[in-house]
């Protein structure tokens, strides 16, 4: 649109036109005050706080629903706009309770940073307040009535934003109250951004109420580790008697590709980190039972286990999982680990979505992914398979907002009629698997269109939306693990014929991408290399296995047999996520990396207490091939990351580590950049070092000296590293990696978790339990 | 159900079939019924706008805006349909002229509304009448019916090939409602909050389509200035206030009740005169002009005409016709306070000076009456209002405002006497009079 | 649920008068408590699904309007206005006297469930203050002997 020029307190200030008043002036760095004006939510003209001066207007206009003019003439601030928001907070502060003392918002409080800018030192009011006594709406959600200010910001999110409604408006004038939909409790997704937008402390968090006050944390900004769409949280720290624990997850600050936008898991299920049946030492396996032990003993004995199976039966007598939610380091480095050190081919992981398939179609054509922030501003977008509210909870979001403020068009194709349907232009109804066939019919083959039809889209409604489909320029594609393999391909190839088209493979864990990407594949390398012709990881990496790897059915098999002698499970719970036959391991040495006694972890001869991805650094990478750095928020002591267990045991089968973690010589120090938010002195070092793109590379535990090698050799993570270490999110560009690799369909197992499990973690967060039970109706949940 | 009373004085232009059995559709035919819309018909829109403009008619709801400047601002041309909403959610406490319309005279209204349709190119209309009007929804849902029977509705009315919808609707209890905006929220069945404005309903109203929203009486007139022309419907009034208004007299007066009066009446005689006089030998206190929204005038500032430009001159407003007479036995505070306690009940809640400044007033005023008060409270009282004045979303809150402003202003002496925990003087000398015994 | 029908009728030919079924939400609701007595949580659930609308979206509403209520009410309701126009015609003396004859208090109602009492604001009798309206129906140029024969006449009526 065309340019308008208007003067903002004698300022000359340029905006589109259509731009609004309130935004024009915080585009020229003149802040405007408001507590109901949101950037992406609806106005409501309500709080009367960012009232200015429009030069022929008799009366003070609101700056939120005034359309800027050429040539208007504006004043921000006189002492007729000042006495006029003064008064503002002076008739809030009237009903308003002063515990300011013990309410979760304060200092973080609009209301108080207004009062502080306009309110009057003495108050007039000599009235009684207007009382009610707080409510408990969910497990998560408190609402404490005389806090409310009246917004209407919670009911607009949770309505505009998530598409749940389920917060209202209710009675009128001064009994106006912010209601949920059942009455005295709220029925909803539990995504806590009415708590979060929330300016005033009337909507408060189970998870965070009481506990602390804001200047108490330390904030530290990461990627939540529950699914795969890779959230930026800044989690809230506090010392505590075991180390840093964790209080609050948000994204306020609006960084990071989620913008402030966080799902339950993300911003509460992090109190998995503190369940107190987390393991907080090693346990080694004596007499039959584990046994609480040492670091030492535990390293001295794997170590030892590792090197006398691998010298006497050979690398392939040892099996390798890695884990989908572990950084890109750790994963690279136990793809590394498993070759140069175990000598074995055999590593996998917890599969969810067929990447090697995507590497394969997009081999050396690059530009054909999208970014999450894609999704956000793409003119179309077709979601094929998954239920992204329940299962993407980010691109759901993206989705609606999309939808909702710039008319991007959205197709569904799905088997079931899911949430975002609501939001389809076009919506076609899959037969239960038929998902491939939809592909096909994409493409052109119109064979399959009885079979398509009947679920009951009708054969003219699957044609009109491939045509519209075929229509859209820059489409994003988005698609579930319902498609895997050869289909993929055919998918990738219908995308080709559109201009501008970009996939993105959905996967369901927080690194699943990443643990894909490093080659936690028995015939993959880091990159989609396959193993059999990997010449650059050989000079890399040293003499790599000749045997071809198993596949974990695979490793079950020949530990049944008896042939594969030692496991080594990294952050993976094979057992019960998968269904394994425990006794099938019976015969092996087990050594599981894990923060509980996972199913695995209870028949492993030794168990490791391992850190979560909020307790150490690095980077993942999400599912639309996102790369984002991870940074250490919380602590437990006596937890190690997995990163520095590997090298460790490495250290212990006498392996130069050296050869693994190419860190700098001369000092032992840590620098801090293992610690984390709780850092000292050394740390604020490190910090200065970052700052400078410096990398402090001291120690074999360093993370950076195995990202400088990532980038180094793994294709497509040649990013900017300032950019990188600045925060941003940067796209790893899958087509430039290897030939990557058709796998048998089966070896796919989606994680089937909703909004409210997430797997092991999900079991271990008390929060997301309580919502569980306390939902009246049926919820289901992940088989675990 | 409610009495009708005349004068000499009056002139009978909207009321000159009350009382006549009207209300069916025969009757009301014999009286000159529907030959205003078929003669509207044949002059075609732009010749009714400018007719209702030359008339001087302005908005009897309250806002005093001109009818036919109203109309015109109705694109010619829309995307959306058009619609005409009568705003029949008489609610200003001292006005009940609406309710004899419905009452006496529906198909006067429905005659409006077409004409007003056809002005703007609209094919439907809305009558929506207040929820406490039950008998008076009774009444006009039959008139509809009656209407469609008889062709003068629906499809092709007077066979004309023009079709028109006419419909009621009905509230619930909400005096925000008559907010024309908030009308249609109510009409589209959500809760009554003003919406933001620009876009006018002119340009964006019922359903994002442009809408006509006139007050009942202001739509009763039309088919009389259609009929009878501008020039003769202007010359009963004053200059740039045409016409007559239906005036409810109300409070300490001998002879309430609603009386018909050319634009610019003389107020002093309205209430010596037409309304009778002060009963019990009393002496006149204060006038309300225009209904509880408009600030209070001393027996000084009577001697005015009741147009909307004179009453604005000495400091009111002509509002909606509801006249409130006050003896010298009414205490000022009390009345302020029940003035505040019906705005403070209400706000819709939306704003936070409405909301808030509303609900602070109403208690101090109530701690202040029950003799709780002292000095600060009164320039308090005078602040808020104050600083709710022109902030508030919608005019609620300065309804709210301008009588207290008036009433601290024009008798803060009488505030004086309640302070310092004496009981209100006028409750101790007992001075409640029954007025009717 | 099904209503008389009366309502049946009146609703199916509403709902054709507008171009989003939800507009004929207010009158309908209020013609349901006419029938219901007040607005029970099955009305809410029926009327929200026959509009397409949530059950919390009906309550928004329905607490939006005064003279809606989700509790049950007595057979009459006595509405007393105490507006400026009819208080300076006695209009709160004869809310105290109804406050005092039937024993209840604004929002009370009698225990044989016969009458309920609410003061309420203006309801456009001001010329012939002081006004009351029981259910619908109303009574004017009050004074308290003329509501004390009301009420008398009432609760005859509602006890034959």
């Amino acid at each position: 649109m065309a340019d308008v020029t208007l003067i903002v307190d004698g300022k000359k200030v340029t905006a589109p036109a259509g731009t609004l008043l309130i935004e024009a002036c915080k585009s020229a760095g003149i802040e405007v005050p408001s507590f109901c004006y949101y950037p992406g939510l609806s106005l409501q003209g309500a709080c009367r706080m960012c009232v200015v001066k429009v030069e022929k207007m008799p009366k003070l206009q609101t700056a939120c629903t005034t359309v800027i003019t050429e040539g208007m003439v504006v004043i921000t601030d006189s002492e007729e706009v000042r006495q006029s928001r003064k008064a503002m907070v002076e008739l809030l502060l009237g009903n308003h309770p002063l515990d300011c003392p013990v309410c979760d918002a304060g200092g973080e409080c609009e209301l108080q940073d207004m009062a502080f800018s306009y309110g009057a030192p003495e108050s007039r009011y000599t009235e009684a307040k207007n009382h009610r006594e707080e409510q408990q709406w969910s497990p998560v959600v408190y609402f404490d009535r005389p806090r409310c200010i009246l917004c209407y910001r919670c009911v607009r999110v949770c309505g505009e934003g998530m598409d749940v409604w389920a917060l209202g408006v209710q009675n009128r004038g001064v009994s106006s109250i912010i209601a949920p939909n059942q009455s005295d409790h709220l029925e909803c997704e539990e995504c806590g951004m009415c708590i979060d937008i929330c300016p005033v402390g009337a909507l408060t968090s189970g998870a965070y109420r009481y506990k602390t006050r804001p200047w108490e944390m330390n904030h530290v900004g990461t990627v939540c580790t529950h699914c795969g769409d890779g959230c930026k949280t800044t989690l809230g720290v506090r010392r505590s008697d075991t180390g840093m624990e964790i209080v609050r997850g948000d994204n306020r600050d609006k960084s990071g590709i989620n913008n402030d936008f966080l799902c339950i898991k993300g911003r509460y299920a992090f109190d998995f980190a503190h369940n107190e049946e987390r393991l907080m030492q090693p346990l080694i396996r004596k007499n039959g039972k584990l046994e609480p032990s040492t670091w030492e003993e535990a390293f001295e004995l794997i170590g030892r286990r590792f090197r006398e199976v691998r010298d006497k039966d050979g690398g392939q007598a040892i099996g390798v999982i890695g884990s989908t939610r572990t950084t890109n380091e750790e994963n690279y480095l136990l793809s590394k680990f498993a070759r140069a050190v175990l000598k074995t081919n055999n590593v996998d992981h917890h599969r969810s979505a067929d990447f090697p398939a995507l590497a394969a179609a997009l081999h050396g054509k690059p530009g054909k992914t999208a970014t999450m922030r894609d999704v956000l501003t793409a003119p179309a977008i077709l979601l094929i398979g998954n239920d992204a509210t329940n299962q993407h909870p980010l691109l759901a979001w993206q989705i609606r907002t999309n939808v909702r403020l710039r008319s991007a068009k959205l197709y569904v194709i799905n088997s079931a009629e899911i949430k975002l349907k609501k939001q389809a232009a076009g919506f076609a109804l899959l037969p239960a698997g038929a998902d491939a066939k939809a592909v096909a019919f994409l493409s052109g083959d119109d064979s399959v269109l009885d079979s398509l039809a009947a679920a009951g889209t009708a054969r003219d409604a699957w044609t009109a939306l491939r045509d519209q489909v075929r229509g859209e320029q820059n489409l994003v594609i988005a698609f579930g693990s319902e498609l895997r393999g050869a289909d993929i391909e055919k998918l990738a190839a219908f995308a080709s014929t559109l201009t501008g088209a970009k996939l993105i493979c959905l996967a369901d864990y927080s690194n699943s991408r990443g643990a894909s990407d490093m080659g936690l594949y028995p015939d993959l390398l880091p990159g989609y290399e396959p193993a059999a012709s990997a010449s650059k990881f050989q000079q890399e990496w040293g003499s790599l296995p000749a045997e071809k790897g198993l596949t974990l059915p695979e490793m079950i098999d020949a530990a049944k047999d008896g042939k594969l002698k030692a496991l080594y499970v990294v952050g993976a719970n094979p057992v019960g996520r998968l269904g394994i036959d425990p006794f099938l391991l019976s015969k092996s040495f087990v050594v599981v990396q894990d923060m509980f006694l996972t199913e695995t972890a209870r028949i492993a001869d030794v168990v490791l207490p391992s850190a979560n991805a909020y307790e150490k650094s690095g980077t993942c990478t999400n599912t639309c091939g996102d790369l984002q750095l991870v940074k250490k928020a919380g602590e437990v002591t006596d937890c190690k990351p997995d990163f520095e267990m590997i090298v460790r045991i490495a250290d212990a089968m006498g392996f130069d580590v050296r050869g693994l973690v190419p860190f700098g010589g001369g000092t032992h120090s840590d620098m801090g950049q293992t610690r984390g938010a709780q850092s000292g002195e050394a740390d604020r070092h490190a910090v200065w070092l970052e700052a400078h793109n410096l990398e402090p590379k001291m120690t074999p535990f360093d993370p950076m000296a195995i990202l400088d090698e990532i980038q180094r050799v793994v294709a497509g993570y040649d990013v900017s590293r300032v950019n990188l270490l600045a925060g941003a999110d940067q796209h790893i560009e899958i087509a430039e990696g290897g030939a990557g690799a058709i796998h048998k369909p089966e070896l796919i197992v989606p994680a089937n978790d909703g909004l409210f499990s997430s797997g092991t973690l999900g079991r271990y967060s008390k929060t997301l339990n309580s919502v569980m039970e306390n939902r009246s109706a049926d919820v289901e949940v992940a088989a675990d | 159900m409610a009495y009708l009373v005349s004068h000499p004085d009056e002139v009978k232009v909207v009321s000159k079939r009350f009382g006549m059995g009207a209300t069916d559709i025969d009757r009301y035919l014999e009286l000159d019924g529907y030959e205003a819309v078929q003669k509207a018909l044949g002059m075609g829109p732009d010749a009714i706008i400018n007719e209702v403009k030359n008339s001087g008619l302005r908005g009897r709801g309250g806002a005093g805006f001109s009818t036919g400047m109203k109309w015109s601002f109705v694109p010619k041309q829309s995307a959306k349909p058009k619609y005409v909403l009568c705003n029949g959610d008489e609610s200003e406490p001292g006005t009940c002229k609406d309710r004899l319309i419905f009452e006496h005279d529906p198909h006067a209204v429905i005659e409006g509304v077409m004409i007003a349709a056809i002005a703007v190119g609209a094919h439907t209309g809305y009558i929506y009448i207040r929820g406490e009007y039950r008998y008076l929804s009774v009444i006009m849902q039959k008139a509809i019916k009656d209407a469609y029977a008889k062709g003068f509705a629906g499809k092709n009315i007077f066979g004309s090939g023009y079709d028109l919808d006419i419909y009621w609707h009905g509230g619930a209890g909400a005096y925000e409602v008559g907010e024309e905006s908030a009308l249609m929220e109510s009409l589209e069945g959500k809760r009554g909050i003003p919406r933001i404005r620009p876009p006018f309903p002119a340009v964006v109203g019922l359903w994002g389509g442009p809408t006509v929203i006139n007050n009942a009486e202001t739509l009763a007139s039309v088919p009389p200035i259609i009929l009878g022309g501008a020039e003769a419907y202007a010359k009963v009034g004053t200059p740039k206030n045409g016409g007559t208004r239906l005036f409810c007299l109300a409070g300490h007066l001998n002879k309430p009740g609603v009386y018909e009066l050319p634009m610019g009446y003389n107020l002093k005689k309205m209430i010596y005169d037409v309304g009778g006089g002060i009963p019990n030998g009393r002496e006149l206190k204060a006038v309300v002009p225009g209904g509880s929204s408009t600030p209070v005038l001393l027996p000084e500032e009577i001697d005015i005409a009741m147009d909307f430009d004179s009453v604005a001159k000495a400091g009111s407003m002509l509002g909606s016709g509801g006249v409130v007479v006050l003896d010298d036995t009414t205490c000022i505070v009390k009345f302020a306070l029940r003035t505040i306690k019906f705005y403070q009940h209400e706000s819709c809640g939306w704003c936070i000076p409405c909301r808030e400044g509303t609900d602070w007033l109403k208690k101090t005023l109530t701690r202040f009456h029950n003799g709780g008060g002292v000095k600060k409270d009164i320039d308090n009282i005078y602040y808020l209002a104050e600083n709710m004045l022109g902030r508030t979303f919608c005019p609620l809150g300065d309804a709210a405002a301008m009588p207290t402003m008036a009433f601290v202003k024009k008798f803060r002496k009488e505030f004086e006497d309640h302070l310092d925990g004496k009981p209100c003087p006028y409750e101790r000398a007992g001075a409640t009079e029954p007025v009717l015994a | 649920m099904r209503f008389s029908d009366e309502f049946e009728t009146r609703f199916s030919e509403m709902i054709t008068h507008y171009p989003t079924k939800r507009s004929a939400l207010v009158p309908t609701l209020l013609y349901a408590q006419d029938e219901v007595g007040y607005l029970s949580d099955e009305v809410i659930a029926e009327l929200a699904g026959r509009l397409g609308l949530t059950e919390l979206e009906v309550r928004n509403v329905i607490s939006y309007y005064s003279m809606l209520t989700t509790k049950p009410r007595g057979k009459y309701n006595v509405q007393v206005c105490t507006n400026i126009a009819c208080m300076l015609r006695g209009g709160e003396e004869i809310l105290d006297h109804c406050k005092k004859k039937l024993g209840i208090g604004h929002k009370g109602t009698t225990e044989d469930g016969l009458f309920s009492l609410e003061e309420v604001e203006c309801i456009g009798a001001c010329s012939w203050a002081a006004a009351a309206q029981v259910n619908y129906d109303f009574h004017e140029n009050l004074t308290i002997e003329k509501m004390d024969k009301i009420l008398d006449e009432y609760k005859k009526k509602g006890t034959q």
